[in-house]
């Protein structure tokens, strides 16, 4: 019986667009993008000018801090100018498919994996980017060394794929991968894995120590499963990695090809619903393409409290799991039918002073993204620490971001979070404040702090 | 719908905006518009989807909380009125007059609301409009919570003077809502007690009673005092001598201040302050909609409580014999512990923080009215002593959370 862990505090938002039933292989798509955004911080050095052919999983750019990270292609085919943005910063990169081999390396047992290689071989053959660490949120440095290595076998947030969904057929894979980390680990650690209670989908892994997790959304959010398990305490270092890419470290250092292997749960109202098995760095175009109703929607790439808009031409998120379809909410509500004096059956709060909590907990919500008022002054208290199962005061740490007060944030908390942990807190904010975005400016403060 | 709002766009705001003749009142028609229209802003960054809630709702849900006291104070006014004229008796206080009593009470609160807003929006529209912010929805509590909390008789432009004076250094000096550090309504109500204690005292409590009174109206020994305005004469006297029993008399059952009297509110007082009962109907309504402090609000009452029942214990002079339940339905107690003492703003913000805020608030308030015959009204005091405490409590809140954390470290690195 693993140790079980009840979480009180958080809210499932209840969308209409769930997935359901079994996946169907996504043919290729015909260019790999991947975002260097994706990785908080990362500064892009190309490898492969523009006009390259490259295998699939070559080099196309490194960390230019740490040139031993590799970033690599998905697919064989022809590098591309990158895409730029404002001060030449490289936002995306694509690699048009040619249908070319891929890179062989040498294979990797599981069975007697060496700390050194496995290492050598993450950096070198483009896994390293699937890692992050806390603190901070962001890839861990090529000799990091890792307190523990946390995975979340769950993901709680709305509309998500369940975990049986993104690793049907890859168990073996996961085990392989987990065994590969497990060699990073010291004093015979090994990988924690935080289910979902109930959920025989891990029954057979031991190459975990699990913690089974009830509650509602964050459970599934690794942050909260640390916290909960072993908390990150000044100048120590934990990793995360999603639960997808722990299999294609397993299946990828075994085969000695690069495997990027990425099963998405398209979701949302304004889709038809299914379950995709595609590849990091599809294009969203493709994944979306003939199911959703494109008019006046927002597609997200990610869920609706992180994902983060492409573009149309843009790649899917490198750690997303999921697309999400919504209607856009550029409409005045006039206040006595759809805004903040009318009844409200159709939106989802968190407070009673909206009618959901009257509501069969089966009705389901067709959000959009509306801000649904205006941004004002912190007024209410407590509405926060409902849907922030830390030990950390959510409110008082976003202040001392506020006024860049580095030695309080410290002693606050920060160390522990990511603004992926304070979403819920910018879901129910009713003074509208972007929560996620103060966290990420606070943690970037501690960064150039100890740079 | 969308019709009206493209007339607003189309012909209404050009005049607000660029070169447009009234762009001075850019703020003023800005307030208007997004009361009238939550506005299509989309999120832009982080979550892409928000919770219904918006400050405009929590706060109108507030006032539907104070519907309750207002309805309950506006025919008080009249019955009181109705009562020093010795025209209805306390015996008989809900069959005769109620039009009459509504109409007596109206003519007294509405102006005082008017005034109220009157001074207080126009404040906040000329400060907004001189830093370019948009208006904020925190006076339309404060705007209907002053009127509330004032005499019958108190002159108007008392109450704008007090009004002015709480909007501008209670809250805009430290940079509008959100941002104040004592209460916005309880500022201009201890404005006024401070700046004009003549004219606070005496006889005001009652519509027109100094008329009535030169007028030889007033009915047989009527005295338009409060009960806490009675008690204070209690003081300094002997538990059982003369003044105290005359006193105490009146506060058994059958007495104008019965326990039953003043939980459901038949008695002197500020406009809506009398009636315990519509205070708890509010945080009936507060707790239910989740938007007052459950925790403030009970905490406080227990507070009452234990005061309560050590001065029982104590029994040093009448004042301290009558009984807690009875003393947490007398004066503001209630008012205060609903509407006042949960203001998120000045309350403790950590959930810890707000038990030992609440309780101390309710402690202290029996506390000040008993020792301190001088200020009757110790709601008042211990709420606006403990908005100041507020930011202390909370500190030693986060502080245990920061030992807390550095422990872990030690034993970690141990």
């Amino acid at each position: 019986m693993p140790a079980s862990v009840k979480i009180r505090k958080g809210l499932d938002i209840r969308l209409k667009g769930h997935v359901q039933g079994a996946s169907h292989v996504l043919p290729t798509a015909d260019r790999f993008s991947i975002h260097p955004t994706d990785f908080h911080g990362l500064v892009p050095r190309m490898a492969a000018k523009a006009g390259t052919e490259v295998k699939a999983g070559e080099v196309i750019f490194t960390d230019k801090k740490h040139p031993e990270i590799k970033f690599v292609s998905g697919v064989a085919g022809t590098v591309q100018e990158p895409v730029r943005g404002a001060k030449r910063r490289i936002m995306r990169v694509d690699v048009i498919a040619n249908g070319g081999d891929a890179v062989e390396h040498a294979s990797l047992d599981p069975t007697v994996p060496d700390g050194d290689a496995v290492r050598a071989a993450l950096l070198e053959r483009g896994y390293w980017a699937m890692l992050r660490q806390r603190p901070f949120d962001v890839m861990p440095a090529p000799d990091s060394v890792p307190r523990d290595i946390f995975v979340s076998g769950f993901d709680s947030a709305p509309l998500a794929p369940t975990a049986a969904m993104v690793l049907e057929g890859r168990m073996d894979g996961f085990r392989a991968g987990l065994a590969f980390l497990n060699s990073l680990l010291s004093d015979g650690r090994k990988v924690q894995l935080g289910i979902q209670s109930g959920d025989d989908t891990f029954s057979k892994v031991t190459e975990a120590d699990i913690t089974s997790f009830s509650g509602p959304h964050p459970a599934g959010n690794v942050g909260v499963q640390i916290h909960e398990v072993r908390p990150v305490n000044k100048g120590e270092v934990v990793w995360t990695i999603g639960m997808q890419d722990v299999a294609n470290i397993g299946d990828g250092l075994m085969s000695g090809r690069f495997v990027a292997k990425r099963t998405v749960a398209l979701t949302g109202s304004r889709s038809q619903p299914a379950l995709l098995q595609t590849t990091i760095g599809t294009p969203i175009a493709h994944i979306v393409k003939d199911r959703v109703l494109l008019e006046d929607t927002r597609v997200i790439s990610g869920h609706v409290l992180t994902g983060t808009v492409r573009g149309e031409e843009g790649g899917l998120g490198f750690h997303d799991q999921q697309v999400t379809c919504i209607p856009e909410g550029h409409e005045p509500l006039f206040f006595l039918t759809k805004g903040w004096l009318g009844p409200g059956l159709d939106k989802f709060s968190a407070s009673r002073a909206f009618p959901t909590w009257l509501m069969p907990r089966s009705k389901q919500y067709d959000l959009n993204t509306n801000n649904n008022g205006e941004e004002r002054a912190f007024v209410v208290s407590g509405q926060y620490d409902a849907v922030f199962p830390f030990d950390i005061y959510p409110v008082q740490l976003i202040k001392s971001i506020m006024v860049g007060d580095i030695d309080r944030m410290e002693k606050l908390g920060i160390y522990e979070v990511a603004p992926e942990d304070f979403a819920l807190c910018e879901y129910v904010c009713t003074s509208k404040i972007a929560v996620q975005d103060i966290v990420r400016k606070g943690i970037d403060q501690m960064i150039e702090e100890f740079a | 719908m969308k019709a009206l709002h493209k007339l607003i766009e189309e012909r209404v705001k050009p005049n607000f905006t660029g070169d447009g003749k009234l762009k001075r009142f850019w703020v003023v028609f800005d307030a208007l518009e997004t009361f009238l229209f939550t506005p299509g802003h989309t999120t832009a960054k982080g979550v892409h989807v928000r919770d219904g809630i918006d400050l405009k709702r929590t706060m109108f849900l507030v006032i539907v909380a104070m519907v309750p006291a207002l309805l309950f104070g506006t025919w008080n006014i009249g019955h009181q009125y109705y009562l020093s004229l010795g025209e209805v008796t306390t015996a008989d206080p809900w069959s005769a007059m109620l039009l009459d009593k509504l109409i007596v009470g109206a003519i007294k609160v509405i102006p005082l609301i008017v005034v109220s807003y009157a001074t207080g929006l126009g404040i906040e529209f000329v400060i907004a409009g001189m830093n370019g912010h948009a208006i904020n929805e925190g006076f339309l509590v404060s705007g209907m919570l002053i009127p509330l909390i004032m005499p019958a008789d108190v002159p108007l432009w008392m109450v704008a003077v007090a009004t002015a004076f709480a909007v501008l250094i209670a809250k805009e000096v430290f940079g509008g809502t959100g941002m104040n550090i004592l209460n916005v309504a309880l500022t201009a109500r201890a404005f006024l007690f401070f700046a004009y204690p003549k004219q606070m005292s005496g006889e005001i409590w009652i519509h027109d009673v100094m008329a009535s009174k030169s007028g030889g109206l007033l009915a047989d020994g009527y005295t338009g005092a409060t009960a806490l305005g009675h008690l204070a004469n209690t003081v300094g006297q002997p538990v059982s001598g003369e003044v105290s029993n005359g006193v105490m008399a009146m506060f058994t059952d059958g007495g104008m201040f019965s326990f039953m009297n003043c939980f459901i509110g038949t008695i002197p007082g500020s406009v809506a302050e009398t009636s315990a009962l519509a205070a708890l109907i509010g945080a009936a309504i507060l707790i239910w909609t989740g938007i007052g402090s459950w925790r403030i609000i009970s905490s406080f009452i227990v507070g009452g409580l234990v005061m309560g029942v050590i001065f029982n214990a104590l029994a040093l002079n009448a004042y301290m014999t009558i009984g807690p339940l009875h003393q947490i339905v007398m004066g503001g107690f209630m008012f205060g512990a609903v509407f006042m003492a949960t203001d998120p703003v000045s309350a403790a913000q950590t959930n810890t923080g707000k038990w030992v805020y609440g309780f101390l608030g309710g402690f202290f308030s029996i506390m000040i009215r008993v020792f301190n015959p001088a200020y009757p009204e110790g709601v008042m005091m211990a709420i606006l002593f403990m908005n100041v405490m507020a930011p202390t409590i909370d500190h030693y809140v986060i502080e245990a959370n920061i030992r807390r954390r550095e422990k872990r470290l030690t034993a970690s690195v141990a």
